[in-house]
């Protein structure tokens, strides 16, 4: 599959009198042609700056970058008409009616002006295309924003958080309208906090933290490679779960009790909690592996998992647990 | 061409735009009815009626001032001669103090006053120029829709200065228009309410090189607003730089420089500057000084301002404010 979208050691520093800081601390990210490809990473992590870096509005201090094979932001006039993107929040000048913003989009970038009634049409803004931007709700802004993107008929889509604002209907048309356009051949790079929304509509995912790579490939690879270590384990009724617990932790397990069961956190050999139990003739009725979903992998790979007594702060990010128990 | 087209549409079809040039338009138009209200047709009646009340008034003068003359010498050898000039030494006034014109309505000479017009109209639409064009890229920046834009057309410079040249036309077109309007405007006051008389070939080309340079000040106060709003990215820099520049630099330095006899403080006062270029030449005079003419007395130094100095300072002033808002945008970074 050929790559859209190339990103190599990418680096950006922000300075000011108050010190410096590495946003980007050279990234990688690979996107191909055709994919609904995630793009993950807690506040502050370098989503944006990355974005913005990549559609020439930031300066990167190191790294290379590509879209469609060709190097930006060098060549990115020649590119730019193939790429819809928004970044962050929608802005528009708020005394333009939505249909004045786009058919001035439109006029810019040399397009049909019919062009605009199809996009306000599949963004669902068709009735409300004669009202002044600054009367919309956030959630029609962000229509409003994805229709811009989309006016130019891209073959790159970028969205930065679409979802932001949207009603959960809004949501739903939101991902059924990511699915349609990934059917219908656009790649589109998709950055989001939804992590249930990526997980059900991305192919591929790229996580960032603190500015660099720390996952990428398929959702279901990234998840089998950051496949929790955690067993859920049963016992017969009447077993004392709190003095199991005990047993366990006395060995080293890192063990939750639920109501009818716990859970084992750092099983990565299940059979030495059978062989502990069975030696004190304690017998399990269900071991089984909790599976890992995006969200779980995602606190993991940023180190960004609450912690409870702890206000964690944009930017601290905690060493992921190495290794398991019983290994 | 695609994008020069939209940025014309979007200067045009903004709130501001329209609602600062028709606040421009009110101030003219107040201007222009105030000169036809107070201004009159001088016609062969009201002139001799001036002539006359004059001839009356020397008369009055001639009667006044020989009964002074015969009250002075009734009253030498007594108290009262020192209440008069010695010797009574009382001149009548000629009949040249009395031009008949004092006695005369206002009445609006074409020739004599369209040119003081002109600067008025010259200020009203540089003014409206540097608000329209600080709102036109300033409001952009703020509002986020420069990014998006600059997401559809990445050669920034490109951009900027297509806004730019968008203004510039745009303002071009409206002061030649007015311009225009208010020529005839005026003409139709002097033959309404004055008189247009001394017209000449060369007349009309004073008048039109005048409008000419009061073209290029209202040109530059629209550059000059746009590009200190681009600098700041917003509205409010190049309003804050005009309102810092009136007070802070104009006020200020004013009273500074009188405070420290400097000689010609003039120098350093753009009101002068811009009096320079629309009426060709601004002499200041140093009072302080004393340069012994051939006729006797003092005569104060002087120096001129010319106005290829005050468009030298315009050129370099726009040179630098568009130099810089183009190097911005080309090296900082959009966040």
């Amino acid at each position: 599959m050929d790559a859209v979208l190339e990103i190599a050691g990418l680096r950006k520093t922000y300075r000011s009198r108050k010190g410096t800081r590495r946003a980007l601390d050279g990234f990688d990210m690979t996107v191909g042609a055709g994919q609904v490809h995630g793009f993950l990473g807690p506040n502050g992590s370098g989503k944006t700056t990355t974005l913005r870096t990549l559609l020439g509005l930031i300066r990167p201090n190191g790294g290379r970058m590509a879209l469609f094979g060709q190097e930006v932001p060098r060549h990115l006039p020649s590119v730019a008409g193939r790429v819809g993107a928004i970044v962050e929040s929608p802005q528009f000048f708020g005394n333009f009616t939505a249909q004045d913003t786009l058919s001035l989009l439109a006029d810019a970038g040399g397009l049909r002006r019919e062009r605009v009634t199809a996009v306000l049409e599949l963004v669902g803004l068709r009735d409300r295309a004669k009202e002044r931007v600054r009367t919309y709700s956030l959630g029609m802004k962000q229509r409003l924003a994805v229709a811009s993107a989309l006016l130019k008929e891209p073959q790159l889509l970028i969205l930065d958080e679409p979802a932001n604002g949207l009603d959960p209907g809004g949501i739903r048309e939101m991902r059924t309208l990511m699915r349609n356009l990934a059917e219908s051949g656009m790649t589109v790079l998709l950055s989001s906090h939804i992590l249930g929304e990526i997980q059900l509509i991305c192919d591929q995912v790229t996580i960032i933290s603190a500015g660099r790579r720390v996952a990428a490939g398929s959702v279901a690879d990234v998840l089998a490679e950051h496949a929790s270590s955690a067993v859920k384990v049963r016992l017969e009724p009447g077993v004392d779960l709190i003095g199991v617990a005990a047993i366990l932790k006395a060995n080293g397990a890192d063990v939750t009790v639920q109501a009818d069961h716990f859970v084992v956190g750092n099983a990565g050999n299940p059979a030495q909690i059978t062989r502990i139990l069975a030696e004190r003739e304690i017998y399990v009725s269900e071991l089984s592996p909790v599976a890992a979903d995006l969200e779980s992998v995602f606190l993991e790979l940023t180190g960004t998992a609450p912690v409870e007594g702890q206000n964690r702060q944009v930017d601290q990010v905690a060493a992921p647990a190495q290794g398991g128990w019983g290994q | 061409m695609s994008l020069y087209k939209a940025e014309t549409r979007r200067l045009v079809k903004r709130r501001f735009t329209k609602l600062f040039v028709f606040c421009g338009l009110l101030v003219l138009a107040a201007v222009a009815a105030g000169v036809f209200l107070s201004n009159q047709k001088v016609g062969p009646e009201t002139v001799a009626k001036a002539k006359a009340e004059a001839q009356a008034n020397y008369q009055q003068q001639v009667l006044d001032t020989n009964r002074l003359i015969q009250e002075c010498q009734a009253a030498q050898g007594t108290a009262r001669a020192s209440d008069y000039p010695p010797k009574c030494d009382i001149t009548a006034p000629s009949p040249s103090d009395f031009n008949p014109e004092w006695y005369m309505p206002a009445s609006f000479d074409f020739r004599s006053r369209f040119p003081s017009m002109v600067t008025t109209f010259a200020a009203v639409l540089a003014l409206v120029a540097y608000i329209v064009g600080a709102s036109f890229v300033g409001a952009e920046w703020s509002s986020g829709g420069m990014m998006n834009l600059l997401l559809w057309r990445p050669r920034r410079v490109q951009v900027l200065g297509t806004k730019l040249a968008v203004l510039l036309a745009g303002t071009t077109v409206l002061t030649v228009v007015l311009g225009a309007i208010w020529t005839a405007g005026f003409y139709g006051i002097a033959t309404a309410r004055g008189s247009t008389a001394k017209m000449t070939s060369g007349a009309w080309q004073s008048i039109a090189l005048m409008e000419a340079r009061a073209l290029a000040l209202v040109l530059v106060a629209g550059a000059l607003g746009f590009g200190l709003a681009s600098i700041g990215r917003h509205t409010a820099m190049a309003l804050g730089v005009a309102i810092g520049v009136i007070v802070v630099l104009q006020f200020g330095v004013a009273a500074v420089l009188g405070l420290a006899n400097v000689k010609f403080p003039e120098l350093y006062l753009a009101p002068f500057w811009i009096i320079a270029w629309m009426y060709k030449q601004y002499v200041a005079e140093d009072y302080h000084s004393c340069e012994v003419s051939l006729t006797g007395g003092c005569q104060p130094a002087t120096l001129t301002i010319t106005w290829q100095m005050a468009g030298g300072a315009m050129v370099l002033l726009f040179a630098l404010v568009v130099g810089a808002a183009m190097w911005t945008l080309r090296k900082r970074d959009i966040t």
